[in-house]
C-alpha cells in the first residue's frame, strides 16, 4: 500500500464519508441519552418535531440557523487557507461592540433598511480588525494563530464585560446590556415567509432579515473561494504554503486578508441575536456560537452549500433541543454541545477512520473505482 | 491588618490558584514535548473533575475520587491519543471536540444522577483532601515573620498541592535524566529518527498522553476535592487556557512552568485583592483587566517581544512512516 488514501468515488468522497462519520457521532450520543436513563429513539423523534413540526419551530430552527451559517462560514474561508480560526467568538462578541455603537447612536433616526447596512459595515469591520492582530501575528512573527484566537476571546470577553458594565450600560440600569434598541434597530422578521407555505400563524419567534444576508454571504464565499483570483490564492497556500510562495503569493497579505474576512463573517454573526432578536447587546449574546462554527465547518466540508446545510442541522438540535429539555427533564440545551463534540470529533478529527475500509470494500467490489487497477499493473 | 499579613496571604492564595494551572500545565508539557498538541486540557481538567467528585460522593471516600477523576480523564487522552496518533487526525481539532464533550457531558450526566442543576452533592472531610500541618507549624506561627510564612505558607495545603509542586522537579527529572524523557523529547523534535532507531513512535506518544490525562485528572480532583466542595458546572473557567498560555509562556520547561503558573496565579490571586480598592498612582484597575492580562502576556509573549517561544518541531504534525 503506497498511498494511504487513495481516491475515493466523489459521492463517497463529500457523501458517505460524511454521513458515516455524523452517523457514528449520533449513535455515540444516543448513547449519552441512554446513560442518563431516556430512551434515544423517542429523543430524536422529539427533537425533530420540535424542530419542523410547527411553522413556529421552523422560524426558530432558522434563526439558530443564520448565526451558524455565519460562524460556520467564518471558520470555512480559515480553514481554505490552511488556518484554524477558533477565534470566532471573541470576533462575533466584539462585533456586538460595533452594533452597539451605531445602533445607539442611529436607532432614533434611521430606518432599519439604512441601519442594517451601516450595522452589517460596523459587525464586519469589528470582527475584521479583532482577527487582524492574530493574523499578523501569525504572518508576520509566527506565533500560532490557534493559540493567539483563544487568548483573543479571553481578551474580548474581559472587553466586554468591562465596556457592557462600566461603559454602555445605561446609568441606573440592573442588567449589564445596552439599552433596548429603538425601531431603527430591529430587524423586520421573516416569519410571513415561513406562513407562505401553510404554516399557520406563527406567534413569536426571532426568525428574520438577516438568515438571507447569511444566505448571501454563503453565496459570496462560494464565488471568492472558486472564482476569484483571491480564492485561487487562498485554496493555493492553504493547500501548500510552499507552492504559494514559490508563486510569489504574498504570505502575510493573504494570511491576514483571509483572517479579515474570517473575522468579519464572525462578527456579522452578531447582527442576528442583536438586532434581529434581543434588541439590545448584553452580556454572553454569543454564547458559543462561535465554536458551534467549527462543528458545522467541518461537517459541511468547508464548501458553503454544506455548511448552510450542517447550519439547519445544528438549528434543528437548537430548536428540537429545546423541546426535548421540556419533555425530558435530565437532557437538557448541554446535550448539544456533546453532539457538537461528537460531530467535530468523529466529522473532523476522526475524518479519516473509516477510509481505509471502505476503501478495501470499493476494491474489492471494483479495483478501478478507487484506482487500483494502475497500480496492481505496475506490481 | 498589616502589610506584611496582606502579603502572606495573597501569596497563599496564589499558591492555592496556581496548583490547577501547575497540574495541567504539566499535563499539557508531556503531551506537547512529545508533538502532540492538546487543547483539550480544560476539557479532561473538567472531565476529571466531575468524575472525582461525583465517585468521591458515591464511594465516600477522597482517593477513590482521585482515582475515578484519573481513570476519566486518562480515557479522554486516550481519545485524543486515538483520534491524532492512530488515525492522524487534526490535534486541535480533536482537543477541541474533547472540551465540547466534557462540558457538555459533566453537565447531562450530573443533572441526571444528582438532580442538582448539574452539581455533584457537597463533599464533606472524608471525601476531600484536608489541610496538612506540617509539625510545628502552630508552635512557630507566633514568630515574627518567619512563623507566617512556615505555617501559612509551607505548612497547611492540601496534599494535591504538595504533589503539583513535587511534580515539577519530578518533571524536570522524567523529562531531562530518564531514558524515557529522551526519547520523548525526541519524538516531538524528529520522530522519523526515533523511529529508525527502532522505537515505536506511537506507542511513545501513547504514553505521553496517559501522563497528561494523569495530571489533569489530578487537577480536575484538586478543582472539585480541595478548591471547592464538589462539582460546579464549568468550574474549570478557562483554566486549561491558562495552563496552555503558561506553557507557551513557559517555552515548554517544567521549572519555567512553574513560575509561569505561579505568575499566572499571583495575577488572580491580586485582582480578587484589588476588586473595588484604588491602588496609588494608577487608580483602580479593572478587575477585567487583570483577568485579561494573562492572555495579553501570553499573546506578547507569542509574538516574540519577550524572549521567543519556539514549540517542539514536529508538534501537531501526525507522524507517517516512509513507505
Amino acid at each position: 500500500m503506497s498511498t494511504p488514501y487513495a481516491k475515493l468515488p466523489a459521492w463517497a468522497d463529500y457523501g458517505l464519508i460524511p454521513l458515516l462519520n455524523l452517523a457514528v457521532a449520533f449513535v455515540v450520543a444516543g448513547l449519552v441519552v441512554l446513560l442518563v436513563g431516556e430512551n434515544p429513539f423517542r429523543a430524536a423523534v422529539i427533537l425533530v418535531e420540535g424542530a419542523f413540526g410547527r411553522g413556529q419551530g421552523i422560524a426558530y430552527t432558522l434563526f439558530y440557523a443564520t448565526t451558524f451559517i455565519f460562524s460556520g462560514l467564518s471558520v470555512a474561508v480559515a480553514i481554505h487557507c490552511g488556518l484554524f480560526n477558533i477565534g470566532g467568538e471573541g470576533q462575533g462578541y466584539i462585533a456586538g461592540l460595533g452594533i452597539a455603537i451605531v445602533c445607539l447612536a442611529f436607532d432614533h433616526v434611521l430606518p432599519w433598511y439604512l441601519l442594517f447596512p451601516i450595522a452589517i459595515v460596523a459587525a464586519a469591520l469589528f470582527g475584521a480588525l479583532w482577527a487582524l492582530i492574530p493574523a499578523w501575528l501569525q504572518a508576520r512573527r509566527g506565533s500560532h494563530i490557534v493559540i493567539t484566537t483563544i487568548m483573543f476571546n479571553f481578551i474580548a470577553a474581559s472587553l466586554m464585560v468591562y465596556m457592557l458594565v462600566d461603559v454602555i450600560k445605561p446609568v441606573g440600569a440592573m442588567a449589564p446590556q445596552t439599552r433596548n434598541f429603538a425601531a431603527g434597530g430591529q430587524l423586520p422578521k421573516l416569519n410571513w415567509l415561513i406562513e407562505l407555505f401553510g404554516f399557520s400563524h406563527i406567534r413569536s419567534a426571532p426568525f428574520n432579515v438577516s438568515f438571507l444576508l447569511a444566505l448571501v454571504m454563503a453565496w459570496l464565499v462560494w464565488l471568492l473561494i472558486w472564482r476569484t483570483r483571491l480564492g485561487y490564492e487562498i485554496r493555493t497556500y492553504g493547500f501548500s504554503p510552499k507552492a504559494a510562495r514559490y508563486a510569489g503569493i504574498s504570505e502575510t497579505r493573504i494570511i491576514v486578508v483571509t483572517m479579515m474576512i474570517s473575522g468579519a463573517l464572525a462578527g456579522m454573526m452578531a447582527l442576528n441575536p442583536t438586532m434581529g432578536d434581543q434588541h439590545n447587546v448584553a452580556l454572553d449574546f454569543v454564547s458559543g456560537a462561535g465554536f458551534v462554527g467549527i462543528a458545522v465547518a467541518l461537517m459541511g466540508r468547508s464548501h458553503p452549500v454544506g455548511i448552510v446545510l450542517a447550519a439547519i442541522l445544528f438549528g434543528l438540535l437548537y430548536q428540537g433541543g429545546a423541546e426535548l429539555s421540556f419533555e425530558m427533564p435530565n437532557i437538557s440545551r448541554d446535550m448539544i454541545v456533546i453532539i457538537q463534540g461528537l460531530v467535530i470529533l468523529f466529522a473532523g478529527a476522526l475524518e479519516h477512520m473509516f477510509r481505509p475500509s471502505i476503501q478495501t470494500l470499493f476494491a474489492s467490489i471494483n479495483p478501478k473505482s478507487v484506482g487500483m487497477a494502475e497500480a496492481g499493473k505496475e506490481a | 491588618m498589616d502589610l506584611f499579613n496582606v502579603v502572606i496571604q495573597t501569596l497563599d492564595s496564589t499558591i492555592r490558584l496556581s496548583v490547577p494551572l501547575l497540574l495541567a500545565c504539566l499535563a499539557g508539557l508531556y503531551s506537547e514535548r512529545s508533538g502532540i498538541f492538546d487543547i483539550g486540557l480544560e476539557g479532561k481538567m473538567l472531565a476529571g473533575a466531575f468524575a472525582s467528585a461525583a465517585a468521591a460522593s458515591v464511594l465516600n471516600s477522597a482517593w477513590l475520587g482521585l482515582s475515578v477523576g484519573i481513570l476519566v480523564s486518562v480515557a479522554l487522552a486516550l481519545v485524543h491519543g486515538f483520534a491524532s496518533i492512530t488515525h492522524r487526525g487534526n490535534q486541535i481539532v480533536s482537543g477541541v471536540a474533547i472540551n465540547f464533550v466534557a462540558a457538555g457531558s459533566t453537565v447531562i450526566l450530573g443533572q441526571a444522577w444528582f438532580q442538582q442543576g448539574g452539581r455533584t452533592p457537597a463533599l464533606t472531610p472524608p471525601e476531600r483532601f484536608d489541610a496538612i500541618t506540617f509539625p510545628g507549624a502552630d508552635a512557630v506561627a507566633g514568630v515574627p515573620v518567619v512563623g507566617p510564612i512556615y505555617a501559612q505558607l509551607i505548612s497547611g495545603h492540601s496534599l494535591l498541592v504538595y504533589v503539583a509542586f513535587l511534580a515539577v522537579p519530578f518533571t524536570w527529572w522524567v523529562l531531562f535524566r530518564t531514558r524515557f524523557g529522551l526519547r520523548l523529547r525526541a519524538v516531538g523534535e524528529n520522530p522519523a529518527a526515533v523511529d529508525t532507531a527502532g522505537i515505536s513512535v506511537a506507542w511513545l506518544r501513547y504514553r505521553a498522553v496517559i501522563c497528561t490525562g494523569i495530571l489533569t485528572g489530578i487537577a480536575g480532583a484538586y478543582l472539585a476535592m480541595v478548591q471547592n466542595a464538589g462539582f460546579v458546572k464549568d468550574m474549570t473557567a478557562g483554566k486549561g487556557y491558562i495552563a496552555l498560555a503558561a506553557l507557551i509562556f513557559a517555552k515548554w520547561k517544567p521549572v519555567n512552568a512553574m513560575f509561569a503558573c505561579l505568575l499566572f496565579g499571583f495575577l488572580d490571586a491580586l485582582s480578587i485583592r484589588l476588586q473595588g480598592t484604588p491602588l496609588p498612582i494608577i487608580g483602580r484597575v479593572p478587575a477585567q483587566f487583570m483577568q485579561a492580562l494573562p492572555y495579553v502576556l501570553t499573546v506578547i509573549l507569542l509574538a516574540g517581544f519577550i524572549g521567543k517561544a519556539i514549540p517542539p518541531k514536529a508538534g501537531g504534525v501526525p507522524y507517517v512512516k516512509e513507505r
